[in-house]
């Protein structure tokens, strides 16, 4: 039954029960907590959903239940109990016989966590071989079998290839395909499809739910993802810092979660910007066609104005040319064709031909802050050096400006004497800012800023933006895949495609129907809060 | 075309050139010679007349490109000149000196090879699987001690402990211990086999009796390659169990055992091969000195031996077998690390 | 996975570099303790030689080959030179020129190795194929072969040396080089219309400093072997010069009769080279954090 969504199938006795479990990771020479005194239960057949931010133990728990810890990790503490064993008083070589036979993992970067020098068929079965459950030929069989189950392409011949020959997407089907193989009573999937493009997400998570369904597997669902838990899961349990926040069924813990933490990670989805109409433009790029080392084209003639003051957010999926775009306007690639102006004037190809002035006018802020920043040197010395290089601000005016910008973004200036490493990611994002500030810019490119970030810092320091925005009258183009995003933000869109511009407008435009074929895919196929948001959109797409 | 064959190719075209260039800078090395240089080599007593004739006979008077090829060509038909040390009616050819003193060095190089790949291998790979147990511990302490030690001490330590072995119970040292703790030191020494100190060898010493003489030369190499090679080895395959595919196999619940054959191995031979290349080729030049240090009649005591009488005809062909060694070597590693990668064995 | 850190341990982490300096030594091993004391034992044998030195550096007297006694405590040499008193000399003359080489070797391969990372294009295909051709050959057999063209002076030993090990010192700065090359924090640095002499010494340097400076002790073994084997070899540093690894060939006939004077020299020099290395492991260490333990 293929339109029953979560929390409707009938479920089983106990299978899995973790008490009081204490995990501890090394570093700096120390045994640091990880997850500390978690309990939870599962019964056979039932999908259970643990979410949280990075560091709230979500992955340890996971890997917990197979009665594994990470190297450089430890259980310190609890009681492991599958099906009336427990885990943690088993011998190695008795958890051995228990993994990949009884209980399955599915990892997050399937495209690493396949042996590159095998088969697909070979590592799918490798399993029931080893494990003697069934013969070569049944396995090679069956696994034929999952393959098609899970809507792989040419299931008969598919497992004759290698990892390296097979997309992103195809190979997570090929894991749940390898971790199903022995019929397992629980299988645990660790962010399965965290790295996967949003078009590519539903038909790995429809597959997924599928097969679960259809072999009544018990799976536990890791995810930092509040909309595709809300698809996948019977049951949602929030983590943080290593604790249980809170635990319920999906539906009732999407309609009324009762703690203060779950409802601030609920309500990070609802932030929205209204639009404001251009009236002004700062930035015209004109029939911009770009390439790497000449041959493959990454942009083709693509037309963006972007005005003054406001926010043009450029969408697409990976490969879709949209941080190439920004390398174009930032001058680091010179277009093959095509013109930029700014302000009224024409801007030069590359970056050495610009004058610093221009250079000023023009500030870029990066994804990953810890990439973005130098190790060595101080906030004070990151903030500080445009205000020397472009202003030539020395002494006390130096330090008023360094006070004010940290003030702008929100930090105390007692952070200033801190290099990159003792600051979290969020403070290193607002330093970013900080030094993109420094320059006084008219236009700010923000390149994935918030897509390494936590999505209660993620909300912060969009809100940040936004009011910067408002007190500077800066623009942005902000690239990002992320619709959320797209809606918290803009004021006009544009969706990019394979190195083209598939549409662009004001923002109520193009996230109204009627839409162009490739934005009504990308839109449908970004998870909402709704349980029943999947069952929906596969019974519409199936028309 | 196969992208192994085009890599493969690639490689083997890469490795001609390099040759071929290594071969100009050896050359070069006589046009490179400063204009007293006849003089030094024949003598402050030399006539103008026998300088002229020693400048002739070594080619200086032609064009060094013309030069060149005529010493390649020769080369190629195993003719590699004839040495300084060559006397009006003794011509000695550099083929025929270097002829029997190549086969010694192989000999010696292949012997070491055999016994210290294998072993090098095996220690390594152990010592990453018990990685920061007490036998890792161990072994990483004593070949950091081995690796920074130079070859002629090693040599010398063992040539030492053999000649104890008869001088020892003698010796005012041990006559200053305990009585029990010499007699039992001389025990532990007399069970050290009387390898020859000196590894004399000539075209009529039978083989098993070439591998004796030449125990300590290829055991001194041992110790130190092994110290290197199973250094490397560890470092290559802890690289590779870190990999996120060896963790799933784990989670799949393969034995440790299948793990390493069947998930870790497939993918370690470039690395693996890469290692014992680099330290073949380290062994190549280790062989100049543990030979110097037992007399050993081969090709790096020969070349040394010119250096010092400044024979560049004899150094340059010698220098031109190391560097082609060196160069198949590394070449062959290269060839073996690109026909087991999966990623070009099956391109997409 | 990042563990969660409460604000108060973030305070504790902000130390000056040298109080990090001072508890990264507390905590190192025994075998760095022992590395860092013997180095500084070498340094201080080598720059006092003069005044430690019991007897002048050539001194000769009438019994050659002498055995131990309190006038020379380790004896006499082939030349009848007292054997501690060159082992002192030697420390200088051996380690001076050790450290001169490696210092040229470094000044050569990280400015060319940094240079190539920076601008890539042809300035960096052509030293990188050189470096290929320079490497195909193994040093000792090259530097066999100048040493025949150019003869065994301690200039032309040094220049040699230096010359073939930055071919090594080039490959890893260039490749540390790159590495940093193509951070963000260098991008913005381009993007703000830095010059490259900011962005090499504010950006990159800073960065790649400490495999550098492991890099550079691991060299200093190297090119301290290779001159040890080099004299050892006769065609290295030339009498009347006292230098370890010359005198290990000149005293070996000794051997033969059980002595063990010869060895001392060799000791020397592989107790320098084991405590660097020791040094350089632990530094290694300390800067990259565990590195095994994933």
């Amino acid at each position: 039954m293929r339109n029953s969504g979560p929390g409707l199938r009938e479920k089983g006795k106990d299978l899995l029960q973790i008490r009081n479990l204490h995990v501890e990771g090394f570093s700096d020479e120390r045994w640091h907590p990880i997850v500390r005194g978690v309990d939870l239960a599962l019964k056979r057949g039932e999908v259970l959903g643990l979410i949280g931010e990075s560091g709230a133990g979500k992955s340890t728990i996971g890997l917990a239940a197979m009665g594994y810890a990470k190297p450089g990790c430890r259980i310190t503490q609890g009681s492991i109990l599958f099906d009336g064993i427990d885990l943690l008083a088993l011998n190695e070589t008795g958890r051995r016989r228990l993994r990949g036979s009884r209980i399955a993992y599915v990892a997050q970067s399937a495209a690493a966590s396949f042996n590159p020098a095998h088969r697909l068929l070979d590592q799918t079965v490798e399993t029931v071989v080893a494990h003697g459950i069934a013969s070569r030929e049944k396995a090679n069989r069956s696994a034929v079998d999952l393959y098609r189950r899970l809507q792989l392409p040419d299931p008969e011949t598919i497992g004759f290839r290698y990892p390296h020959q097979v997309s992103g997407g195809q190979l997570q089907r090929a894991m749940t395909a390898m971790a199903m193989a022995c019929h397992p009573d629980l299988i645990v999937f660790d962010e399965p499809t965290t790295a996967l493009d949003v078009t590519t997400q539903v038909e790995v998570l429809a597959a997924i739910r599928n097969i679960v369904q259809e072999f009544n597997t018990a799976a536990i669902y890791v995810t930092h993802d509040l909309a595709v838990v809300a698809q996948m899961a019977d049951r949602i349990m929030v983590l943080r810092h290593g604790l249980t926040v809170e635990e319920a069924e999906t539906r009732q813990m999407l309609a009324s979660p009762s703690q203060e933490y779950t409802k601030t990670l609920w309500a990070v989805r609802k932030l929205a910007k209204p639009e404001v109409p251009a009236d002004e433009y700062l930035l015209t790029i004109d029939n911009i066609t770009a390439a790497y080392a000449r041959t493959v084209q990454v942009l083709q003639d693509v037309s963006i104005k972007v005005p003054r003051g406001r926010t043009v957010a450029v969408v697409g999926e990976s490969g879709s040319g949209k941080s190439t775009l920004a390398r174009v306007v930032t001058g680091l690639l010179p277009p093959l064709s095509g013109s930029i102006s700014f302000a009224g004037q024409a801007l030069s190809k590359t970056l050495k031909t610009r004058p610093k002035e221009i250079l000023r006018r023009i500030q870029m802020i990066y994804q990953m802050p810890d990439n973005a920043l130098n190790p060595r040197q101080t906030v004070e010395e990151v903030v500080a050096r445009p205000l020397e290089f472009y202003r030539g601000l020395k002494g006390a005016q130096r330090d008023r400006r360094i006070g004010e910008l940290m003030h702008m973004v929100e930090m105390s200036e007692t952070y200033l004497d801190r290099l990159p490493a003792e600051l979290s990611g969020g403070q290193k994002q607002r330093v970013c800012i900080a030094r993109a500030l420094a320059a006084d810019p008219e236009l700010i490119i923000c390149d994935e800023i918030t897509s390494a970030l936590d999505q209660i810092v993620q909300e912060e320091i969009l809100k940040l933006l936004m009011r910067l925005q408002r007190e500077l009258g800066m623009s942005y183009i902000f690239i990002t895949h992320d619709i959320a995003t797209v809606r918290a933000i803009a004021d006009q869109i544009v969706v990019m495609h394979q190195g083209k511009v598939v549409e662009q407008g004001l923002k109520s435009e193009i996230l109204t129907p009627p839409h162009a074929p490739y934005t009504e895919r990308l839109l449908s196929s970004v998870p909402e809060m709704d349980p029943d948001w999947l069952t929906r959109l596969l019974a519409s797409r199936r028309i | 075309m196969n992208p192994v064959a085009r890599t493969v190719l690639q490689r083997l075209g890469l490795g001609l050139v390099t040759l071929f260039i290594v071969s100009i800078i050896i050359f070069s090395a006589i046009a490179m010679l400063p204009g007293d240089f006849a003089k030094a080599m024949l003598g402050q007593s030399a006539t103008p007349e026998t300088v002229a004739a020693f400048q002739r006979e070594i080619g200086i008077d032609r064009p060094p490109v013309e030069r060149y090829f005529v010493w390649v060509g020769q080369m190629l038909h195993g003719d590699f000149g004839s040495s300084f040390a060559s006397r009006t009616g003794y011509r000695r050819t550099v083929a025929e000196i270097i002829a029997p003193r190549l086969y010694n060095t192989m000999f010696l190089a292949s012997m070491t090879a055999l016994i210290a790949v294998p072993l090098a291998l095996g220690l390594g790979i152990l010592a990453a699987l018990y990685r920061n147990g007490w036998f890792d511990r161990l072994v990483n302490a004593v070949t950091l001690t081995t690796i920074s030690f130079p070859e002629f001490f090693v040599a010398y330590m063992l040539a030492y402990l053999v000649i104890s072995r008869d001088t020892f119970i003698g010796s005012e040292f041990a006559q200053s211990l305990p009585h029990w703790l010499a007699v039992s030191l001389n025990w532990i020494l007399n069970a050290v086999p009387k390898f020859p100190t000196l590894s004399n060898v000539n075209d009529q010493t039978p083989f098993w009796e070439h591998v004796w003489r030449v125990a300590l030369p290829a055991i001194t190499l041992t110790l130190v390659i092994v110290a290197h090679m199973m250094r490397m080895t560890r470092a290559a395959i802890i690289n590779m169990l870190a990999s996120p595919y060896i963790d799933m196999a784990r989670l799949k619940g393969m034995s440790p055992m299948a793990i390493v054959l069947r998930h870790a191995l497939p993918n370690a031979w470039a690395p693996i091969v890469t290692v014992v290349a680099f330290n073949l080729a380290y062994l190549v030049v280790g062989v100049v000195v543990v030979e110097v240090v037992f007399v050993y009649p081969g090709i790096g005591q020969l070349m040394v031996d010119a250096v010092k009488s400044r024979d560049v005809p004899v150094v340059q062909a010698c220098a031109l077998i190391f560097a082609a060694t060196y160069i198949l070597l590394n070449l062959t590693a290269d060839i073996i690390s690109i026909a087991t990668n999966p990623r070009l064995l099956h391109p997409r | 996975m990042t563990s969660y850190e409460p604000i108060a341990q973030v305070h504790r982490l902000r130390r000056s570099r040298t109080t990090r300096a001072k508890t990264a030594l507390k905590k190192a091993p025994f075998s760095a303790w022992f590395g860092i004391l013997v180095i500084l034992g070498y340094v201080i044998v080598a720059v006092f030689a003069h005044w430690i030195a019991p007897y002048g550096e050539t001194q000769v007297f009438s019994e050659a080959f002498a055995p131990w006694s309190q006038q020379f405590k380790l004896g006499t040499d082939q030349l009848g030179r007292d054997m501690l008193t060159r082992l002192i000399y030697g420390a200088r003359n051996t380690i001076g020129i050790a450290v001169a080489t490696t210092l040229l070797s470094f000044a050569v391969g990280v400015s060319l190795g940094l240079l190539a990372a920076l601008y890539r294009g042809w300035l960096d295909q052509i030293l990188s194929r050189a470096v290929d051709v320079l490497m195909s050959i193994p040093s000792l057999i090259f530097a066999l072969v100048l040493l025949s063209i150019f003869g065994s002076s301690i200039t032309s030993l040094i220049i040699i040396i230096a010359l073939l090990d930055s071919t090594r010192v080039f490959r890893l700065s260039r490749a540390v080089g790159l590495n940093v090359a193509v951070m963000e924090y260098v991008e913005v640095a381009r993007l703000r219309g830095e010059g490259p002499k900011w962005i090499i010494a504010k950006e990159i340097l800073p960065n790649v400093m400490p495999p550098l400076v492991a890099e550079f002790g691991l060299r200093f073994c190297f090119v301290f072997l290779t001159i040890a084997a080099l004299s050892f070899l006769g065609v290295g540093i030339q009498p009347p010069t006292a230098d370890w690894g010359s005198m290990v060939r000149e005293n070996a006939t000794l051997i033969t009769y059980g002595d063990v004077t010869p060895l001392l020299p060799a000791g020397a020099i592989a107790l320098l080279t084991v405590s660097v290395n020791f040094v350089v492991d632990w530094f290694l260490h300390a800067t990259s954090g565990l590195r095994d333990e994933k």
